[in-house]
């Protein structure tokens, strides 16, 4: 008897409790993302449930991921921080986590646990990459080629240095404007060893030895510099083969039915996730966190991946991942992190790049003026 | 349009009608040949074909049975242009076919000289038709870009191509699906909704205090005048990504930034230099001694600018208030600073959409802007017309 007044007691001081919580956050949400089928897939996986937890919570998404640091930095002179919850790629997170534009989460404190009671930091695991950045999926930068392209009597291109390799797939190639993944690609293909790649790339010798195989495939390159720009080469037929992210390939050959197929041979990883801009006032911060920590617990991953093929961050929403919302195809063998997929993988190296990054984005630039 | 009658039109002599037209015929040629692979079989057989047809025209029928003779160029050529490129090729074949038939009877029988004063030198007609050429191409240039647009916007598939099925005009690759998704997308109903309410806000508020400024700096006792005014104009000249930080700054400090009264000062103030600027080029030639005249019968300064200069300046007005409108819709920079994501114009909404996903959709909201714009315009245009007419100041 006493145990079960006890009881109802402590739920309905739970109650108390959760209705006071929900009267502190705020009514009005801007999330901040990259627009798109990535965005769609957000509101379709976070969003949308969240709202229907609470309905009179208003949701506004601002596309404007691609300026996040300078924004958030334009913001933050400004005395007015109008975003709650920004999506950003995992190096973005590291550069405004230590400008204090971002706020330190403990993942222990602000993110799920797993189903099964994994904590949160084992569950990411190795993803938590900086104090601010709370992940949500693995991306890959990786090639897709037209098939109907592939000359007469010639197996398709299943080898990253088929990129390099004019005589044997000629065509124009379409890969992005930034030093990042180009020069490791190339050197892979210089026959530098994976494990050395960054070693070599940190000498300046290295260097021009990355530039000087990119020159020979320089004049048959087409330069891109948003992420729809390769899949339009490529439904075009501009281009033989490009580079882009994962997913909008997957939407390319899946969804818009174009003649290209996946060439996943040395995809570079990466990482994308939320951060919460510091500083936030006390009702905001109460929703963002909330918010946080339901889209970014196991099932919300998992179902992430009903609309992008893009890899849940959390070890436990893989065995969730299921299939495609509107096609019904498997997900699973499209995404980067499938074993089939992940053969020949390459990590993109934060540190390295946060050190070497201006250095080499100079001699890259100079060098495409050339 | 008077007709000049005196000129005599005359054939001309072969010896000039085949090389011209040979030269039209092989630059015509130049661009089938290339569209087909050879661009010097092109040009040769063009010429070659053009010359005959016009010795054919000219020579053997001797100018008779003009009617039946272009009309068969224009259906031959349909037919050969469908041969190669099914519907769409016929459609090109039927285009040169009816050009090319009228120009062999143009050029054959002497007819361009026929609205040309008798005295022109041949190289004086020559100028004429190259700078009536020259005048085309540039229209061709600006329109282009534009026109281009709307086909691939009833485009079936999501990318910025024309697919073979398009251009053999085959109605499988055609949709209205981009139409269909701007009208059913919340995102863009959104966008459309905001630039809808900001514009014609904004264009009230820059025609109030730009009409409002130009009158008083063109009265005769106002200090400083050319100060002020270049001050007031500097909007238009500084450049847009200066006024946006600087906008993006003061309006943080008064709390406008992210909202709609923000956005709609921003712009107000954008468009408030054009409307100075076509206001006070009416009132150049605006009577003075009107608004004496007024107050002289006892109409007070606010009777005397409704009622006299008011309908005078209307003009300058209205095309004012229409630049500010159409700065305020098509305005991208200044909204991505002054406005938050609750603000999303059409054009912050396109700009977005083109960067992160190249979707159709830009282009059918592109076709529907330029119709609702050729719309605007028109109807402007001819409401003034009609008030003119109502007022006796044009003819007709």
């Amino acid at each position: 008897m006493k145990l079960t007044k006890t009881l109802m007691a402590s739920t309905a001081l739970t109650v108390a409790a959760g209705a006071v919580l929900a009267q502190d956050m705020a009514d009005s949400m801007t999330l901040v993302s990259w627009g798109g089928a990535y965005q769609r897939s957000q509101v379709n996986a976070y969003a949308d449930p969240y709202k229907e937890m609470h309905p009179d919570l208003e949701v506004v998404w601002d596309e404007s991921s691609a300026e996040a640091v300078a924004k958030l930095r334009a913001m933050d002179e400004a005395g007015n921080v109008t975003w709650d919850v920004v999506d950003v790629v995992a190096a973005d997170a590291l550069r405004l986590c230590d400008e204090g534009l971002a706020m330190e989460i403990d993942p222990e404190e602000h993110l799920a646990a797993a189903p099964d009671g994994t904590s949160a930091e084992d569950d990411f695991g190795d993803l938590l990459v900086g104090d601010c950045f709370i992940p949500q999926i693995v991306y890959s930068t990786t090639f897709g080629y037209r098939t109907d392209m592939v000359p007469d009597g010639v197996e398709p291109p299943s080898d990253i240095c088929s990129v390099f390799d004019l005589e044997t797939y000629p065509g124009k190639r379409s890969l992005e404007k930034r030093p990042i993944n180009n020069m490791e690609w190339a050197l892979l293909c210089d026959g530098v060893a994976k494990d050395e790649v960054y070693d070599v790339l940190a000498t300046a010798e290295g260097q021009q030895q990355a530039l000087d195989k990119l020159d020979t495939i320089k004049d048959e390159v087409i330069w891109w510099s948003a992420g729809a720009d390769t899949p339009q080469l490529l439904a075009d037929g501009e281009v033989f083969m490009g580079s882009t992210y994962n997913g909008r390939l997957f939407s390319v050959i899946e969804e818009q039915d174009q003649p290209v197929a996946m060439m996943w041979d040395a995809q570079v990883f990466d990482l994308d996730g939320w951060i919460i801009p510091a500083n936030l006032p006390e009702d905001r911060l109460a929703r963002a966190l909330d918010f946080v920590y339901f889209a970014t617990d196991t099932q919300r991953l998992a179902d992430q991946a009903k609309w992008i093929s893009y890899g849940p961050a959390r070890q436990s929403s893989a065995p969730l991942v299921g299939e495609h919302a509107e096609l019904g195809i498997k997900m699973a063998p499209h995404m980067p992190t499938d074993p089939e997929n992940a053969q020949n993988t390459f990590l993109y190296n934060y540190e390295f790049w946060a050190d070497y990054r201006d250095d080499i984005d100079a001699k890259f630039q100079a060098w495409l003026a050339q | 349009m008077a007709t000049y009658t005196l000129t005599h039109v005359e054939r001309k002599p072969l010896s000039f009608t085949l090389p011209v037209l040979a030269l039209a015929g092989g630059f015509a040629g130049l661009f089938v040949g290339t569209a087909q692979g050879s661009a010097l079989l092109g040009v040769v057989g063009g010429a070659v074909l053009l010359a005959i047809l016009g010795f054919v025209c000219v020579t053997m029928l001797d100018g008779a049975k003009e009617r039946p003779a272009r009309w068969a160029i224009t259906i031959a050529m349909a037919v050969a242009g469908f041969l190669v490129g099914s519907a769409s090729g016929a459609v090109v074949g039927f285009l040169f076919g009816w050009f090319f038939g009228w120009f062999i009877y143009w050029i054959g029988e002497g007819r361009y000289r026929a609205n040309l004063v008798p005295y022109l030198t041949p190289g004086q007609v020559l100028w004429h038709y190259t700078f009536r050429v020259l005048c085309g191409l540039i229209f061709f240039f600006l329109i282009t870009p534009i026109v281009v647009v709307m086909p691939l916007s009833f485009n079936a598939e999501d990318f910025f191509t024309f697919t073979p099925e398009m251009l053999r005009l085959d109605p499988e690759g055609y949709s209205l699906k981009h139409y269909r998704d701007f009208f059913t997308s919340p995102d863009w109903q959104q966008a459309l909704w905001n630039s809808v309410t900001i514009a014609p806000v904004a264009t009230l508020l820059s025609v109030t205090f730009g009409t409002l400024a130009a009158i008083g700096l063109s009265s005769e006792h106002v200090p400083f005048k050319r100060a002020i005014m270049a001050i007031l104009i500097s909007p238009m000249i500084v450049p847009l990504i200066i006024s946006a930080a600087g906008m993006y700054f003061f309006y943080s400090r008064l709390g406008l930034q992210g909202t709609y009264w923000g956005v709609v000062l921003a712009h107000a103030a954008l468009g408030i230099p054009f409307v100075i600027i076509t206001v006070t080029a009416t009132l150049v030639g605006f009577d003075r001694s009107l608004t004496r005249a007024a107050a002289n019968m006892g109409a007070n300064p606010v009777t005397t600018f409704f009622r006299v200069q008011m309908p005078l300046i209307l003009p300058g007005v209205i095309s004012g208030g229409l630049f500010a409108f159409i700065t305020s819709f098509d305005e991208v920079v200044v909204v991505l600073f002054v406005g938050s994501a609750g603000q999303k114009t059409l054009p912050w909404q396109m700009f977005t959409g083109l960067r992160e996903q190249i979707s159709p959709t830009i282009l059918a909201v592109a076709t529907i802007l330029v119709a609702i714009s050729i719309v605007l315009l028109a109807t402007v245009e001819v409401l003034r017309r009609r008030s003119e007419r109502l007022r006796g100041m044009s003819p007709g």
